[in-house]
């Protein structure tokens, strides 16, 4: 622990619990390595963002934070408990914590909206139908989607899918909420609609949160912590002030290659978020 | 030849992979069903989906494989002079070998490329991992209502199929050929016994089960079938498999029950 | 509304799979569900070739009972078959019992010939007269062969 601290995590205040651990995960496809031994802490109440080229396998990484692919070698601990020893059982009891964010939303299409909202509380809890349906109303009008209830997920936009998406990963009050590529497809306005929305929930909810994403520089904005990942291993896991100045020369290929245009389009987007 | 060596190990590696995957897939879908909470709606819909809807195909081609062969049947019998023979030729051959397997291959036709198609594309999206990290058991939630809709819809369709198979055939050999109705229906009372019926039961039960479990499982492990489970083709492509691989299960699992019981 | 047709579907879906599943069960299967009451008997062959379980047992034609397991008797190697006939019909000691095949080629059932004492044969009692299958293979080639023996 000590000496992975040391290494990656010099800006992080002290004193904090760590949510989801990764240590040393290894994990092949056939014959493809996509991890090399990575390492990742994730701190309660924090925001860390993994970026990276694509086919590096972010997204592999959050399914291995989730348990839905098992590393070959390392362990991945979750609130303390390596999810390679918890069990079925035990997994589900993680779980519990967890609210996912699709890449496409991944909503039912079978069902309206107002059903895929209602899924986890009604096959999760015991709650009634009154309460289910005050409590899917009430996240449904946080994301702005009132009257969309009897909708289809076939019938929706873009942005209204993913809105309906992390409306449906909150409705249980997770503490930890992953978000797989949540930009990927909306235009610019959408975007920014759906970092407006991931500000305000986390405020109010005090989840932590593990997005990967693309969109950089306009993710470093949310972010605590950003890592890197290329080649299978985290380069750098750094604030987004120090990721952007780091020597690491893979890091500084990739901030060059990203965001020559963030010194232009800072100012456009100064007003955008409360938080810088 | 060391090439040739390696395939042969990496093919029998992977085959044995795959039905072990199979039989885990089967063995989880059955504790699905006994994994609470119990909710009887998503049966109904499911029976509904695979039963109910079933149905008028089912009328159908009960009828007409009836009237063939109470048609094959009375030319065939003429020639021995038993025509009195044919309500239990026909009864017993509905009742031990066609109604419960073309009801099978209907059904898979049907049902079992849906059910294929509709997990494929629920794994595609990520619908089933969105499941899970809901804590939600792909098996128990998904599974096994379409497993216990096919073990209950299954006998009842094929109920379905022979009465009205009996019915065909006493339309074209009692209308059409003058057999008397008397011994159409004596003949067959007394020739079919309840080991007939049983083993009709049984094999429907067993097709019932054999066919959502393959279709169901070829849909839930779409992303590792070798010849790559993406996209719409990938789906396509993993149903018309399902639809072959339970239809030529059905065949072979008739031919052994029907060995076990004779 | 929606689910309300489902279940309707469903529930009409149901009761017709099993009333055929019912008609093909009682009336094809004999599943004694409204069978009369029945009393057992048995009786001991030479050779019930043909002869199988839920075959039709007659007296004068008319349907009184059926077959409901044959074995055989490892004493004397005879073939044990026990009858269940109907409660209102009963049996003098003396009737006999035969294997008959309905046409040539039919199926083989027992019909039982009345007899006249003045004796009963109770539930679970035993027909001692009775008449084992024809086996029609065995007369042809009994008739030819004997043919043979004669012109030698």
């Amino acid at each position: 622990m000590s000496d992975f601290a040391a290494t990656s995590e010099p800006n992080v205040p002290t004193g904090q619990e760590p949510a989801i651990e990764l240590r040393d995960v290894c994990k092949r496809f056939g014959r493809q390595e996509v991890l090399r031994g990575v390492n990742l802490t994730v701190f309660e109440g924090r925001t860390l963002v993994i970026v990276g080229a694509s086919g590096q396998g972010k997204s592999v990484i959050i399914k291995h934070m989730l348990g839905l692919v098992r590393p070959d070698r390392g362990t991945v601990r979750v609130f303390g408990q390596d999810l390679n020893r918890v069990g079925r059982r035990g997994l589900d009891d993680v779980r519990r914590h967890f609210g996912v964010l699709f890449q496409n939303a991944a909503l039912f299409d079978s069902m309206n909206v107002f059903d895929n909202v209602a899924l986890p509380l009604r096959e999760r809890t015991r709650c009634s139908e009154a309460e289910i349906r005050s409590n899917v109303e009430e996240k449904l009008a946080l994301m702005d989607l009132l009257g969309s209830e009897e909708k289809f997920p076939a019938q929706l936009s873009g942005g209204m899918r993913k809105r309906v998406g992390l409306a449906r990963a909150l409705v249980l009050k997770p503490k930890i909420v992953f978000f797989d590529e949540p930009t990927t497809g909306l235009d610019v306005s959408k975007s920014n609609e759906i970092y407006r929305l991931f500000h305000r929930t986390q405020q109010q909810l005090g989840y932590t949160a593990v997005i990967v994403s693309h969109d950089v520089p306009k993710i470093f904005k949310l972010a605590d912590q950003v890592a890197l990942l290329a080649d299978g291993v985290i380069q750098e896991c750094l604030t987004p002030e120090a990721f952007q100045l780091s020597d690491q020369p893979v890091v500084r290929a990739f901030v060059e290659e990203t965001m020559g245009r963030l010194y232009r389009s800072d100012a456009e987007e100064e007003g955008l978020y409360e938080k810088v | 030849m060391l090439a040739f060596l390696e395939k042969i190990g990496t093919e029998t590696l992977w085959y044995l992979e795959t039905a072990g995957r199979m039989g885990l897939f089967l063995l989880r879908m059955l504790r699905g069903i006994f994994t609470p909470p119990f909710k009887l709606f998503p049966v109904i819909r499911q029976v509904h989906f695979i039963g109910a809807r079933s149905t008028f195909v089912i009328l159908f081609t009960g009828a007409f494989t009836g009237m063939v062969l109470g048609l094959q049947g009375y030319y065939t019998l003429r020639k021995f002079g038993s025509e009195g023979f044919l309500g239990s030729a026909v009864a017993l051959s509905l009742v031990r070998e066609l109604g419960p397997v073309l009801t099978a291959l209907m059904v898979i036709g049907r049902a079992g490329s849906a059910i294929c198609a509709e997990i494929g594309i629920m794994r595609n999206s990520e619908q089933i991992d969105a499941l899970e990290c809901m804590a939600i058991d792909p098996y128990r939630y998904l599974m096994a209502p379409k497993l216990l809709a096919g073990i209950v819809a299954l006998p009842l369709l094929t109920a379905i199929f022979d009465v009205v198979g009996i019915a065909g055939g006493y339309l074209v050999g009692v209308g059409l050929f003058g057999v008397s109705p008397g011994a159409y229906f004596q003949g067959m009372y007394s020739s079919v016994v309840w080991a007939d019926v049983e083993m009709g039961l049984v094999k429907s039960l067993v097709f019932g089960l054999l066919l959502v479990w393959i279709a169901a499982a070829k849909g839930y492990y779409l992303h590792l079938e070798r010849s790559g489970g993406f996209g719409a083709e990938g789906v396509s492509r993993t149903t018309t498999d399902a639809v072959v691989l339970s239809s030529v299960a059905v065949l072979v699992w008739d031919y052994l029950i029907t060995s076990i019981m004779l | 509304m929606k689910r309300f047709n489902v279940e309707i579907a469903v529930g009409l879906f149901v009761v017709a799979g099993f009333l055929c599943f019912a008609w093909l069960s009682v009336r094809l299967g004999d599943v004694g569900l409204f069978d009369p009451p029945t009393y057992t008997v048995s009786a001991e062959f030479g050779s019930v070739s043909g002869l199988k379980p839920g075959a039709i047992v007659e007296i004068a034609g008319v349907q009184v009972g059926k077959v409901t397991r044959i074995e055989l008797n490892t004493e004397k190697y005879e073939a044990r078959v026990e009858i269940s006939l109907q409660k209102g019909v009963v049996l003098q000691a003396d009737s006999i019992a035969s294997i008959r095949t309905a046409g040539i080629i039919g199926d083989r059932y027992i019909d039982i010939s009345p007899g006249g004492s003045d004796e009963l044969i109770g539930p679970g009692g035993r027909i001692v007269e009775t008449e084992s299958a024809i086996n029609l293979e065995e007369l042809v080639s009994k008739y030819v062969f004997e043919k043979d023996g004669k012109k030698e």
